[in-house]
């Protein structure tokens, strides 16, 4: 096959195309450029989106003897990614950069531009595993690397672009095995730190950030009695569930802690409360998308729901409607601090079958106002 | 049938047999050029001798040689060697003029001085092919001679392979005193350089483009212009260029520059059928490509005789590098990356491009080995290429 390699600069990337190449594809590595002014994203070796970055894939390429080469995706970055980050938290809801990257940069532009190009698949140095079955049906499934496991990132493609797609570290099970194969093939990549924050936001200041994109905002904090208990520099940097960095001069009467239990940006007010608050076990979400059969999405039982990257599953009953809206029951433990504009995912074992973006997420027998 | 093209002979050309083996002669001998002994004097008398046959392969004088590092090397020192210089002698001299399509080395230095040195940069405007505006020179000059420190226009662009008139620039410059400096990189062994006959005042050569090594190229530099030393230390090279002389390179530069020099019609004549042949055979192969640069047919003598440019419509440069490369087919997209993000080309926008055009560009650039089945790999892949990276060009919406 004709293989097209992402190469961010890490090692993940780096050693998914090594594997590629030792697979016997025609394989060629491209690094995204992801940003215009390329000293606005974050420097050092932090795994993607730097000047040292791009040299690193290079780098890697060669050493693989592989052609490489740069594509500037930063607009349809910044239309797509950036922009929708932005909008997202300017309505109070809490977005993932990285699964709107997956969806219209990795797996949209740059699958779509290679598949133009000739090129039968992309892969990526993404921790998943997919499984093909005897009659056809190609599954993803979660890494047996739980730590690194990137299935709940993945979950928005369709399964179109899943019969595109390799993920030559399906099987590893730790990272020091992927920094292993690397050092033994000389990739000086090797040793490169793990990549943790939003690569576009520096210094893991997304508050910072929003308030540079978005500006200042200053209002309000209220508890759930509508009392004025501190004041904010802008509701769009709060996210549902949030504990730290609310800046609340004095205590709550009862002396227990207080999270963000709504962001309420029309008024611009953040509303705090005990975390009983949080406690949800219906969730609403929508703009649905399926690796399985429509028909099989109209009732699922015995699934679980996950809402955060590394957040654990949960037991749910999944009811899909054909709008592309679904309704979750938690069956079991109920989850906290749900907010709206995360991913929820939504496996069988350790396969994903779909994912929505949560609209609500409220507690079947509580109070009204525990919206998140 | 042929199953690799290199079409990118103005990136590097390979060193020739009389090149290498000059070097590695020198190599292997003891001596620094400004040791006092013998192996010294030896050195010294190899560099001198280097210099007299570069000068003279040249049309210029030995004492007008500094040996550089290379072309960037050259460039660098002489816009802001004599805008230094020329500042020095009158402080009102704060304006360099340098031609849209100047390469980088030129460009970045220029306003590198307007960052640091308090320099205005006028950019003169080139025409559709890429020729500069002599009106627009004229009239800069007649305006601001005074304040007008130097004038740099290159003898053929990198990119589209339009030769200046670089002759009648410094005619007129000269009218109003102003120095000129010409980038000749791409010019030597293709065309005609003839440092006194061009009647400028500062000249670029570089190794590698005409089969000497990377690493070494010169400045011819007139003995009254005034130019700044950049690069300070030992005093070599008259003081304006310090560092240890590189015996080999040097010696190696001057035998593949004269060579290339003493061949050049013949080698322009070989390859100019070639490129007519190329244009001819993309044309029928990609009816939708443009030529960029002055078309051969139409206005003769004004280009490189082996640079062929295009621009493919609703394709990227890029793609069609890729999928080329794919093929054995080895080109350029001509213009310069940033941090191996591909640009848009400053020399396609200059000559009024429209930016969606202008990331399409790929450069054909043909030299002393090519062959005719070079041409034909190429036009036979064409067709392909052309369809795929126009349909790979519409994903994700375009780009401008």
């Amino acid at each position: 096959m004709r293989v097209l390699a992402a190469m961010s600069g890490g090692v993940d990337s780096a050693v998914a195309a090594a594997l590629a190449v030792e697979a016997g594809h025609d394989v060629v590595g491209v690094h995204m450029a992801l940003s215009r002014s390329r000293n606005q994203f974050r420097t050092g070796s932090r795994g993607c989106c730097s000047i040292e970055d791009a040299s690193d894939a290079r780098r890697a390429a060669d050493v693989l003897g592989i052609p490489y080469y740069v594509w500037d995706l930063s607009e349809r970055f910044e239309e797509t990614v950036v922009a929708d980050f932005l909008a997202e938290y300017e309505a109070g809801r809490t977005p993932n950069p990285c699964v709107r990257c997956n969806e219209h940069i990795k797996f949209e532009t740059l699958l779509d531009k290679a598949t133009a190009l000739g090129f039968d698949a992309v892969a990526t140095g993404h921790y998943a595993r997919i499984t093909d079955l005897p009659d056809g049906t190609r599954e993803l499934h979660r890494s047996p690397n739980t730590e690194k496991d990137q299935s709940y990132v993945l979950a928005v493609m369709g399964p179109e672009r899943l019969a595109r797609s390799i993920f030559p570290l399906g099987d590893f099970t730790s990272k020091a095995q992927v920094r292993e194969q690397a050092a033994a093939r000389g990739l000086a990549v090797s040793a490169k730190p793990d990549s943790y924050d939003i690569c576009f936001v520096a210094d893991g200041d997304t508050r910072g950030f929003l308030r540079e994109r978005l500006g200042s905002r200053p209002g309000v904090v209220v508890d759930a009695a509508g009392e004025v208990v501190g004041e904010h520099d802008g509701a769009y940097a709060y996210t549902v569930g949030q504990r730290k960095g609310l800046g609340l001069g004095r205590p709550a009467a009862d002396g227990r802690p207080r999270y963000v239990v709504d962001v309420r940006t029309a008024t611009n007010t953040v509303v705090v409360g005990p975390a009983e608050l949080l406690t949800v076990d219906r969730i609403a979400a929508t703009k649905a998308t399926w690796l399985i059969p429509a028909d099989e999405t109209r009732m699922l039982d015995d699934v679980e729901a996950q809402v955060r990257a590394h957040g654990a599953p949960v037991p749910a009953r999944v009811l899909a409607a054909d709008d592309g809206t679904v309704e979750v029951q938690l069956t079991g433990t109920p989850l906290r601090g749900v907010a709206a504009g995360q991913s929820l995912v939504v496996y069988r074992g350790t396969r994903v079958l779909g994912q929505a973006t949560v609209s609500r997420a409220w507690r079947a027998a509580a109070p009204a106002g525990s919206r998140a | 049938m042929t199953t690799s093209a290199y079409l990118d002979h103005a990136a590097t050309t390979p060193m020739s047999v009389a090149a290498l083996e000059a070097f590695a002669q020198e190599a292997v001998r003891p001596g620094n050029a400004s040791s006092l002994h013998a192996a010294g004097r030896a050195a010294r008398r190899v560099v001198e001798e280097s210099r007299e046959q570069f000068a003279a392969a040249l049309g210029a004088r030995p004492s007008e040689v500094i040996f550089t590092s290379g072309g960037t090397e050259a460039d660098n020192l002489a816009v802001k060697g004599i805008f230094w210089g020329r500042r020095a002698q009158d402080t009102r001299r704060t304006r360099v003029l340098v031609s849209a399509v100047e390469h980088h080395a030129v460009l970045d230095p220029a306003f590198w001085l307007a960052g640091h040195a308090g320099a205005e940069i006028v950019l003169l405007p080139v025409d559709a092919d890429g020729v500069v505006d002599l009106d627009a020179l004229r009239a800069e000059l007649a305006a601001h001679a005074e304040e007008t420190a130097l004038v740099s226009v290159m003898l053929a662009n990198n990119e589209v392979g339009t030769l200046q008139p670089v002759r009648e620039v410094a005619r007129v410059a000269r009218q109003h005193g102003v120095p000129v400096h010409t980038d000749a990189v791409q010019a030597v062994g293709m065309a005609e350089v003839d440092f006194a006959a061009l009647g400028v005042d500062a000249l670029t050569v570089t190794g590698h483009k005409t089969g000497g090594p990377l690493g070494v190229g010169a400045l011819l530099a007139r003995r009254d212009l005034p130019i700044e030393a950049v690069q300070h230390g030992g005093g070599q090279e008259r003081g304006v260029r310090s560092g240890t002389l590189d015996v080999p390179a040097i010696r190696a530069f001057a035998v593949a520059v004269a060579d290339a020099v003493a061949r050049r019609e013949d080698r322009a004549a070989h390859v100019a059928a070639l490129r007519d042949a190329l244009i001819a055979g993309v044309r029928a192969a990609a009816p939708d490509a443009v030529l960029r640069g002055p078309d051969p047919a139409l206005r003769p003598g004004l280009r490189l005789p082996g640079n062929a440019h295009f621009t493919f419509p609703d394709a990227e440069g890029d793609s069609l590098l890729y999928l080329l490369d794919s093929m054995g087919v080895q080109a350029s997209t001509g213009s310069a990356c940033q941090a191996g993000v591909p640009q848009p080309s400053h020399v396609l926008l200059a000559m009024g491009v429209p930016e969606r055009d202008a990331r399409g560009a790929l450069r054909f650039t043909l030299g002393e080995s090519s062959t005719r089945e070079d041409v034909d790999l190429l036009v036979a892949a064409l067709p392909a290429v052309v369809a795929r990276a126009q349909a790979a060009g519409l994903v994700g919406g375009g780009r401008s």
